[in-house]
């Protein structure tokens, strides 16, 4: 279908300090947090994870967040790379459309009215609000001349975003249940993963991912421009579709079970390109990779920062991205 | 210069005639609506105390039960709804003008969320009081609305440009903001909170004294710059060629605004969307062509304490005036949105 462009020279040594960082925010989150760890504590946790002692639960703890924000920041990073391709849009971020308030929102609705308690029910509830959020948003962002500018869908998400809020926070003044539900999972963020959250989005991560890689050369070919796409035999609206749909299916889950997380998945795709270029079969991967890594180090900061008690993840995560939103603001063609 | 007959000259005169009544009128019986909903502040509340008694505690007397209620309850919810609604009514209108779009106001460009961490820092990290908090809150919303010009500038000055920046700056203060709540003492929440979602829950008189102050001494300016104002939405070209000092009127008007929206700030925190739909329903309800800044403000006025009374009486929970008024904002909003994309603004 397509004939493959040779993979750019410095993809090794890119790959390995990609990697090597991983494995740095890896150990950083495992020996970081409110209460350090002495070397010998921890190596005992890690080594006797059964021992019944007060290490061996902490790291045991450790191990679940890290592995969490793992799987969270790649489901992040490839949503955004997703959305990014199909827009053309380089401001586009799940969190920037609304898309996350839109599951938030949903979740609130189902905790107040339909008293859903377990995590299966707030994935359900989660993915139909980012759906139908994102439906909403790029009605609102294409319309008029010129389709769905930069401007205009950043514009959409925004307001989208408030009005949510808003609704969000009115529904949850007049019900105190509620309000404590929301906090906890808002304010758990990574914190509140456990082994079942964990496995319940491992197969959705695994099959967004492998989706996004097999439809990786298609998107190649669209970035040329529909017609072209299409030339080179390419049926963009069925790709086009499938993007746009796992995205939503992975920034979905990972509200449902981490509560609305922003500007990771703006973050992982200029960073990699800004290293490799715009090549999505490197982008989707290596974009995975990276939102890992920002998400597990914003995690570390903000329980570094935030201590005695730790900051949202996703407070740290709009301090770093927001200022990249104003750069790329600063140059874009509005 | 086009030639123009008598008959077309005396055709332009009444239109013009026909706009100041109408301007007149519709001013006066917003007044008259606001002067009804300040009268509402003061006589509803849990306890009803009729007007004769609300007339003599505000003459000085003093009256069991109601001198507490009148005078220390609602009279300073009322003024602050009044005076705070107006100058987010002036100071939305103002921006919207002068930037010739309607998205434009300090909330939606991120200059309300400057002053706001501005102010969070010094109450949580510097425990400064009251007065040093709204001057350092004043000038970090005049620091953040150069910032912001300065940033949109790019290759060329663009509002596109401005709100998406003024989006990220947004985003970036609130999340400084969390922070800063996070590591604050328990005591200090509370004021910090205030900066957060407009209310005017527990507002207290000594509180109002710099707004008042400050809308004695601004709102006469910005209400004498309202016909450059109103010139300088005809393009800029138009109004130097009318002889408008331009730059001069822009400066005075935006200091002006960010310096009263701040302050009103200060007292009752950001009440969402004043600022946006107060121009828009002042120039539907006067029509445009002149200067709509006094009955913006009171369309201000009249949103801000309309919706304190809403939330505070009309459900079983009580809300806060700024989640009433977000409510209502939100759509129009969007509906703004789509409008604007239909006729192709962007």
């Amino acid at each position: 279908m397509l004939r493959s462009r040779s993979l750019p020279k410095q993809l090794p040594m890119m790959l390995g300090l990609i990697l090597a960082l991983l494995v740095l925010s890896i150990i950083a989150s495992l020996m970081f947090g409110a209460r350090s760890l002495t070397l010998q504590e921890w190596i005992s946790g890690l080594v006797h994870p059964d021992a019944d002692n007060y290490a061996a639960s902490v790291v045991e703890k450790r191990v679940i967040r890290t592995l969490f924000g793992l799987c969270c920041g790649a489901a992040l990073g490839t949503a955004g790379v997703l959305m990014q391709s199909v827009t053309r849009n380089p401001l586009t971020d799940p969190s920037i459309l609304g898309v996350n308030m839109g599951a938030a929102l949903f979740v609130v609705c189902g905790m107040a009215f339909f008293q859903i308690m377990s995590p299966y029910q707030y994935i359900g509830f989660a993915l139909a609000g980012a759906l139908l959020t994102a439906i909403f948003v790029f009605g609102i962002g294409s319309m008029g001349r010129g389709g769905a500018t930069p401007l205009k869908l950043v514009l959409a998400g925004a307001a989208t975003s408030a009005a949510f809020s808003s609704l969000v926070t009115a529904v949850m003044l007049s019900r105190s249940f509620v309000m404590n539900q929301y906090r906890y999972w808002q304010v758990g963020s990574v914190g509140a993963g456990t082994w079942e959250t964990l496995l319940l989005m491992l197969p959705f991560l695994l099959a967004g991912i492998a989706l996004a890689v097999m439809i990786a050369p298609a998107l190649n070919a669209m970035a040329l421009g529909d017609e072209a796409a299409a030339g080179l035999g390419v049926k963009t609206g069925l790709f086009r579709a499938v993007a746009v749909f796992v995205g939503i299916v992975l920034c979905g889950v990972t509200t449902a079970v981490a509560g609305p997380i922003g500007f990771v998945g703006l973050l992982a795709p200029h960073v990699i390109r800004m290293l490799m270029g715009a090549d999505v079969r490197l982008l989707v991967p290596l974009s995975a990779l990276a939102g890992a890594i920002i998400l597990t180090v914003s995690d570390v900061i903000g329980r570094l920062a935030g201590r005695p008690g730790e900051l949202e993840v996703g407070i740290v995560t709009a301090f770093v991205g927001a200022p990249l939103l104003i750069i790329l603001a600063m140059r874009a063609k509005v | 210069m086009i030639p123009m007959n008598a008959q077309a000259i005396e055709v332009m005169r009444k239109v013009r005639i026909g706009r100041r009544r109408r301007w007149a009128l519709v001013t006066a019986a917003l007044a008259v609506l606001s002067l009804a909903l300040c009268a509402a502040m003061l006589l509803l509340g849990n306890t009803f105390y009729p007007v004769r008694d609300v007339l003599a505690v505000l003459a000085g007397e003093e009256i069991q039960g109601a001198t507490f209620a009148v005078r220390t309850v609602r009279l300073p919810r009322m003024l602050a709804g009044l005076l705070a609604g107006f100058a987010f009514g002036v100071a939305g209108y103002t921006f919207q003008t002068m930037l010739r779009n309607p998205l434009a106001n300090p909330n939606v460009i991120g200059i309300t969320s400057g002053s706001s961490a501005a102010a969070v820092f010094c109450i949580i990290v510097l425990q400064s009081n009251k007065a040093v908090t709204s001057i350092v809150a004043v000038i970090a919303g005049l620091l953040t609305a150069v910032l912001l010009y300065v940033l949109a500038q790019g290759r060329s000055f663009s509002i596109g440009r401005l709100i998406l920046i003024g989006i990220g700056v947004q985003a970036m203060c609130n999340s400084l903001i969390s922070y800063l709540l996070l590591i604050g003492g328990e005591h200090q929440i509370p004021a910090a909170v205030r900066w957060l979602t407009g209310s005017l829950n527990g507002v207290k008189m000594e509180e109002m004294t710099p707004l008042l102050l400050a809308s004695l001494l601004l709102l006469p300016l910005m209400l004498a710059l309202g016909r450059p104002l109103a010139m300088l939405e005809l393009g800029e070209q138009a109004a130097a060629a009318l002889g408008v000092p331009t730059d001069r009127v822009r400066v005075m008007l935006m200091i002006a605004a960010v310096v009263l929206s701040a302050i009103a700030t200060s007292v009752t925190g950001p009440i969402a969307s004043v600022a946006l739909l107060a121009g828009p329903i002042a120039n539907r309800l006067v029509g445009i062509g002149g200067s709509n800044l006094l009955p913006a403000g009171l369309v201000g006025a009249v949103l801000v304490m309309a919706a304190d009374l809403v939330g505070q009486f009309a459900f079983p929970v009580k809300y806060p005036a700024g989640i009433v008024t977000a409510i209502i904002g939100a759509p129009y909003l969007l509906y703004l949105l789509v409008r604007m994309n239909r006729k192709g603004k962007f």
